[in-house]
């Protein structure tokens, strides 16, 4: 499976959508990259006058790249029936180190804890583009036994 | 191992996943881990792994389906107990 076919897979679109390519993928982890558009909406009120990336949002750009991108290329299936594969978030444990401003480029790097009974967990880190790390926790996922 | 053992096992393993106090003080066989302690599908997961590093066991998906009570649980332990 390649990085733009697992890409095509994920259920989430604009403004949701936090994955913008995949630079490494094996069955034991991945690594993907996305950069924060200036534009966002969350931006004009997290913080007033102060925009900061919101720690739900970094969570959520780990939890895109590190788990489900992961997830679906687990599950080897390359269709889903013409519909999205279907994930829920089970678990997140995360600890924030420094901000993420807005443009910046950050780098995730998820590695497998588990794949069991369609459950993920993943130790999943993010880096700024200076190598600095930005923050780290533990994210699992269900996805749905679709036949 | 007596069966009261293996409850009391069983007990320590699922405590930190049950939503339901109640339930989890009076627990017996009867107990599903769904319906009476509410826990839900992605815990399950956690208690199964946890079931097969107690003991030393591997749960595959058709034990795990069938891991919806205590009773089951103590069933499907004390199977694979026997045939290692």
């Amino acid at each position: 499976m390649t990085s733009q076919q697992i890409i095509n897979l994920l259920p989430y679109e604009t403004p949701f959508l936090f994955v913008d390519t995949l630079t490494k993928i094996s069955d034991k982890g991945i690594e993907g990259n996305y950069t924060l558009k200036k534009e966002s909406g969350f931006y004009k009120g997290h913080f007033k006058n102060n925009p900061v990336t919101p720690g739900v949002i970094l969570t959520e750009i780990m939890a895109q790249i590190g788990v489900v991108c992961l997830g679906i290329l687990l599950l080897k299936k390359t269709t889903f029936n013409k519909e999205y594969p279907k994930i829920a978030l089970t678990s997140s444990a995360v600890d924030f180190f420094l901000p993420i401003l807005p443009g910046e480029k950050v780098n995730v790097v998820s590695e497998k804890t588990f794949f069991r009974f369609n459950k993920l967990q993943c130790k999943v880190q993010l880096f700024k583009e200076t190598g600095a790390l930005a923050c780290r926790g533990t994210i699992s996922g269900m996805f749905a036994n679709g036949k | 191992m007596t069966q009261q053992e293996l409850i009391n096992k069983l007990k320590t393993i699922v405590k930190p996943y049950i939503q339901n106090e109640m339930a989890f003080q009076n627990m017996t066989p009867e107990t599903d881990f769904i319906n009476d302690l509410k826990i839900n599908s992605a815990n399950l997961v956690d208690v199964v792994l946890d079931i097969e590093d107690e003991f030393d066991i591997e749960m595959d998906t058709q034990s795990m389906e069938k891991m919806l009570d205590v009773k089951s649980a103590m069933d499907i332990i004390n199977t694979k107990l026997k045939n290692i």
